[in-house]
């Protein structure tokens, strides 16, 4: 592939903290190489406003390998920008050309509340895993790995279901900001699974439940999140998660 | 949404089928017939109410959705870029409603309205046009009259029924398949079909309903 380097205008959103009213900042970077990610670009925008005696500019980032879901943007209107199926520190710089103009903006939901500039903190997820996103087993000696028999296919759509890393761009990219891809995967993983079964209608009445009292918006089904997701993560796990949710509000007494 | 939405389907193949019925092309006896019995029968008068209480559930619905999603992003994108998947007219949907629910009110004006309550000057009763059918002698509503009326004379009405039919077309693209996901219905054979049946519903069953002005403009019923 071709090595160029490349001259930028970047827009990025800059706000101090929650309660503070944030605004787009515009800066220069020169001589970026196309084989930078777009994170390193990053990198050296912060050392060059370190160096100007500004104030770096936050961002969540961890792994930069495209498995942890730590890092977000809003880039030119995409989440994590123009690349399908594509986290932020793996979308590289030769996706822009010598002289872009690129817009970058957190990921805009309520229930994702902006620490600082591009930061924003997603602890809403965790709150949705805590009411329901696990199986009660206690630990003993680790089974036989084919002690349980299970379906290959809902072995395989599990998997897919489980690839979910977190990140949020279902809730970023949808008109709605609807956390359902996330929910939804994260119900799929375990009902799919003999080891999820005993709690599935307590599990899908409680992570629906903390999913509203987040704030998030609702699901009208316009696929976006599935086209937007960095693992492909499919909306038929909405489906399924709307199944189980159904299914559990005839089959419990309570809750 | 999808419950109220796939009773609304199920009314629109009902009320298409029986309108259909003008095209017969027999001054309306057979149309007339089918509208005397809906207006007459206690099940269908029955059935109405809940077919209001539906569509005004399902706008109620569509209002909530609309403001809890608004709720949900206080702060707007200062820039978005379609992913080139995503249908506009599912991202339309409130658009489209609003759009429809403007139609419905002239809809309601024109027929609803006087066939309930009458009041309209040029309703007759069946037996004054000779169709040849009577019902215990009450005077019934010449419905076939009233679209003849409505629909013979001013090109602007034409226009405002058919394009009340495309925000129809769209609004039901989206909404039937919808429904279904909404239900927890994804399966991999499955879900193509009731995509394909969805679309050629969508596409069927307004252009039926639109047919219906357009024919007597221009004077292919009469």
């Amino acid at each position: 592939m071709e090595h160029y380097h490349m001259n930028l205008t970047l827009k990025v959103w800059r706000q101090k903290n929650n309660k503070a009213k944030g605004s787009f900042e515009t800066y220069k970077v020169k001589e970026i190489s196309s084989e930078m990610s777009f994170l390193e670009m990053f990198d050296v925008l912060n050392e060059q406003l370190i160096l100007e005696g500004k104030s770096p500019i936050a961002f969540d980032h961890d792994c930069r390998e495209g498995i942890c879901g730590m890092c977000s943007m809003h880039i030119n209107g995409q989440v994590h920008g123009p690349w399908a199926q594509n986290t932020t520190c793996q979308l590289h710089m030769r996706a822009f050309k010598d002289g872009d103009t690129i817009v970058v903006e957190p990921w805009r939901s309520k229930a994702f509340p902006i620490v600082k500039d591009l930061m924003v903190n997603r602890s809403a997820f965790d709150r949705i895993i805590e009411a329901g996103g696990y199986i009660s087993v206690n630990t003993g000696n680790a089974v036989d790995a084919n002690a349980i028999p299970i379906d290959k296919k809902k072995a395989d759509d599990a998997f897919m279901a489980a690839a979910c890393i977190g990140c949020g761009a279902c809730v970023a990219t949808c008109i709605n900001g609807s956390a359902m891809l996330f929910v939804g995967a994260k119900i799929s993983q375990l009902a799919l699974l003999p080891q999820g079964g005993p709690e599935r209608e307590s599990r899908a009445l409680n992570m629906v439940a903390q999913m509203d009292k987040e704030g998030f918006g609702n699901c009208t089904n316009t696929y976006a999140c599935e086209a937007q997701c960095p693992k492909g993560i499919s909306v038929a796990n909405i489906a399924r998660m709307n199944k189980e949710y159904i299914g559990a509000g005839f089959a419990t007494e309570e809750n | 949404m999808g419950a109220t939405g796939l009773f609304l389907i199920t009314f629109l193949i009902v009320h298409a089928g029986i309108n259909s019925m003008i095209f017969f092309n027999d001054g309306g006896e057979t149309f007339n017939h089918w509208g005397h019995f809906m207006g007459s029968n206690f099940i269908i008068r029955t059935m109405e109410i809940g077919l209001m209480l539906f569509l005004l559930l399902h706008i109620v619905e569509g209002l909530l959705l609309w403001r809890q999603n608004k709720i949900a992003r206080p702060v707007k994108y200062a820039v978005t870029r379609t992913d080139g998947k995503t249908k506009w007219y599912s991202k339309s949907m409130g658009l489209l409603g609003t759009l429809i629910l403007i139609f419905l009110i002239m809809h309601f004006y024109h027929f609803w309205i006087p066939s309930r309550f009458g009041g309209m000057a040029n309703i007759q009763p069946l037996a004054e046009i000779t169709l040849g059918q009577e019902y215990n002698n009450q005077p019934v509503h010449n419905l076939y009259k009233e679209m003849q009326n409505v629909f013979s004379g001013n090109l602007i009405v034409i226009i405002f029924y058919v394009l009340g039919c495309i925000s129809l077309c769209w609004h039901l693209m989206h909404g039937f398949q919808s429904a279904f996901q909404t239900f927890g219905v994804n399966h991999k054979r499955y879900t193509p079909i009731i995509k394909a049946v969805g679309v050629l519903y969508s596409v069927g069953i307004s252009l039926l309903f639109a047919s219906m002005p357009v024919a007597f403009y221009f004077g292919w019923v009469n």
